[in-house]
């Protein structure tokens, strides 16, 4: 019991980080139309950011916690300003394209500022002991994890179901033409949202931060699972990115307890089965070519 | 004219490429084997890309497959090269069978994660199956014996492989002209510019789809095979991304548009990334603002904007 228990929760923690990961992607997606392959390359930089602010510059974990998305999502900004805004009018190719060359040079230059080498970032003191739960020892930062994904779940769903800016988030996303036609500035529309999901991956990665070592490749195998999340889930879903997030969490959970051997390739063969029988996702609708 | 002007431009392209081990040192056969490889690679690609509309981000796996399958057969069975070859061609094209039957019935945005996801899953498997894959550091070791038909080649001399190579890959881009000019080619095309009224046709755009597809992965695993004898290495970075990312870059370097783009742009790549290499490390980089570049301003290709080019110069 305490096996299965301890495999739950730490599936719940997994997805839920997935969960903070993916829905930024599907929010980018659902407004802007591109999915951002950088995505992951953002959430990396979270987590180096956070990395320099606490190891480096001696800040406590939360002010990390708070600053470093701050950080990347101004660049954000900059990248949607300076790069991506040459491309909104085009082909879905150059977009999928574009978002790749900044993958490649966000990778190259986290190499070059923090080399290759693994960093370590501690727990908050806080959080960095265990606690007793369902029979077995939990470590306190996994429930903390949890606590601030269902937190941000909350948090989002009531800000796109009860706000103005949810509306008009939604607004933007339905037909752009006619929100602009209701006087709204879709231009800033789409680089707050640009920014915004820029902001939900670093807030993962800084969460991701105590959890995993952080090395160049992180970024990469993030975007691969949240790709993996959004295919199961339904691109552009809310609720598919959750039920995804959720699906691929008890596969690592269950998987790296039960099947160590075949762990890396479960995700995958998830992928694979659903797409044979929904191949547009459990909750998504219309991606058929 | 303008037939006669090409033809003479690519005979004398054609001579000068068998006369490189003659008029250049090693180190320039070496770069020259490297680019027609690659070229290759990246003409298998943009028959999904640019006469398709397909955009991959997992080409490498089919290309890595292709190196793997070589080294392996190489290691344990010892077979003629041209054997090896074959073995690296059908291994590619059942990988791109199954990975296509996923991935080409979904639109583009779903392609492009499914194609990185699924090449990202080969990678992982050649990483962590050691027993076969010898994990991280890859299949060396492996020598090449005869060729094959019954001919006598050296394999091992530099020169010969390059002109074995050149042979090879001469023959396959031939193959793949004539496919881009068939019927089936036009069809391609017609895909690209517009799938609904090629259903509507009565055509089943999915099926075409599919086979282009397996068709660029088998030519794809027709340059990997070529690639491991050369590198003396089959290893998980031909089966990474950033692999992925090559053929890509080259095709809009050189200009998707046009059946030679791939080879021009394997070409500048090459050249390029020899040159950039010499002074700093940070390659990836300096590929990233590159294809940047390449796609907010020079959509073209290089080809593309020097026909251009040449095309205002005649007005």
């Amino acid at each position: 019991m305490s096996g299965i228990g301890a495999a739950l929760l730490n599936s719940l923690d997994i997805g839920l980080l997935l969960f903070i990961i993916a829905v930024g992607l599907n929010i980018v997606f659902g407004v802007l139309n591109i999915i951002n392959f950088a995505h992951g390359a953002l959430y990396m930089l979270g987590a180096y950011l956070a990395f320099t602010l606490i190891n480096i510059a001696g800040m406590p974990f939360w002010a990390a916690l708070l600053l470093a998305p701050i950080g990347v999502a101004i660049l954000a900004v900059i990248i949607d300003r300076v790069l991506l805004r040459f491309i909104y009018s085009r082909d879905v190719a150059d977009s999928l394209l574009l978002t790749f060359a900044i993958l490649l040079i966000i990778n190259e230059s986290v190499r070059m500022i923090w080399g290759s080498g693994i960093h370590v970032v501690q727990p908050p003191q806080l959080l960095s002991g265990s606690v007793e739960l369902l029979g077995s020892s939990v470590a306190t930062y996994s429930l903390f994890v949890i606590v601030i994904g269902l937190l941000l779940l909350a948090g989002l769903w009531y800000l796109f179901n009860r706000t103005r800016v949810g509306r008009i988030m939604r607004a933007a996303a339905l037909d752009r033409d006619m929100a602009e036609a209701l006087c709204i500035n879709t231009r800033m529309v789409v680089t707050g949202v640009f920014a915004f999901g820029a902001w939900l991956a670093a807030v993962g990665g800084v969460m991701a931060a105590p959890m995993r070592a952080l090395d160049p490749g992180m970024g990469d195998k993030i975007i691969i699972e949240s790709f993996i999340v959004v295919v199961i889930g339904g691109l552009g879903s809310f609720p598919g990115a959750l039920l995804g997030a959720i699906i691929l969490g008890l596969i690592h959970g269950f998987g790296g307890r039960y099947l160590p051997e075949v762990n890396l390739l479960l995700p995958f063969v998830g992928m694979a089965l659903v797409l044979l029988f929904k191949p547009n996702g459990i909750m998504g609708k219309g991606a058929s070519a | 004219m303008k037939t006669k002007v090409l033809m003479a431009i690519l005979a004398v392209v054609i001579a000068g490429l068998i006369a490189v081990p003659w008029i250049a040192s090693y180190f320039y056969v070496f770069i020259f084997t490297e680019i027609l490889i690659l070229g290759l690679f990246a003409a298998s690609f943009n028959l999904i890309f640019g006469y398709t509309g397909m955009l991959s981000f997992g080409h490498a796996a089919f290309f890595g497959i292709g190196s793997y399958a070589t080294a392996l057969v190489l290691i344990h069975l010892e077979w003629p090269f041209l054997a090896c070859l074959l073995v690296s061609m059908g291994a590619s094209a059942l990988l791109a069978l199954m990975i296509g039957f996923l991935s080409v019935r979904l639109n583009e945005v779903y392609f492009a994660m499914l194609t990185l996801a699924f090449g990202m899953m080969v990678f992982a498997i050649a990483y962590q199956w050691r027993s076969v894959t010898n994990g991280s550091d890859g299949l060396a070791g492996f020598t090449l014996g005869s060729f094959g038909l019954g001919l006598d080649l050296t394999l091992a001399n530099p020169s010969v492989y390059y002109h074995v190579v050149l042979a090879i890959v001469a023959i396959a881009s031939v193959v793949l002209y004539v496919i881009c000019r068939s019927s089936f080619g036009m069809i391609l095309r017609a895909i690209r510019q517009n799938p609904e009224r090629v259903s509507f046709a009565g055509l089943n755009v999915r099926t075409y789809r599919l086979v282009a597809f397996v068709i660029a992965g088998t030519f794809a695993g027709l340059a990997g095979g070529l690639i491991a004898p050369f590198l003396r290495v089959a290893s998980p970075e031909l089966l990474h991304w950033s692999m992925s990312a090559e053929p890509i870059l080259m095709a809009i370097l050189g200009g998707t548009g046009y059946f030679l783009g791939p080879f021009i742009g394997s070409a500048a790549f090459v050249l390029l990334e020899t040159w950039i290499t010499t002074y700093t490390e940070s390659w990836m980089l300096v590929l990233g603002i590159i294809l940047a570049m390449m796609v907010i301003f020079f959509r073209k290709g290089l080809l593309g904007t020097a026909i251009d080019w040449w095309m205002e110069v005649k007005k």
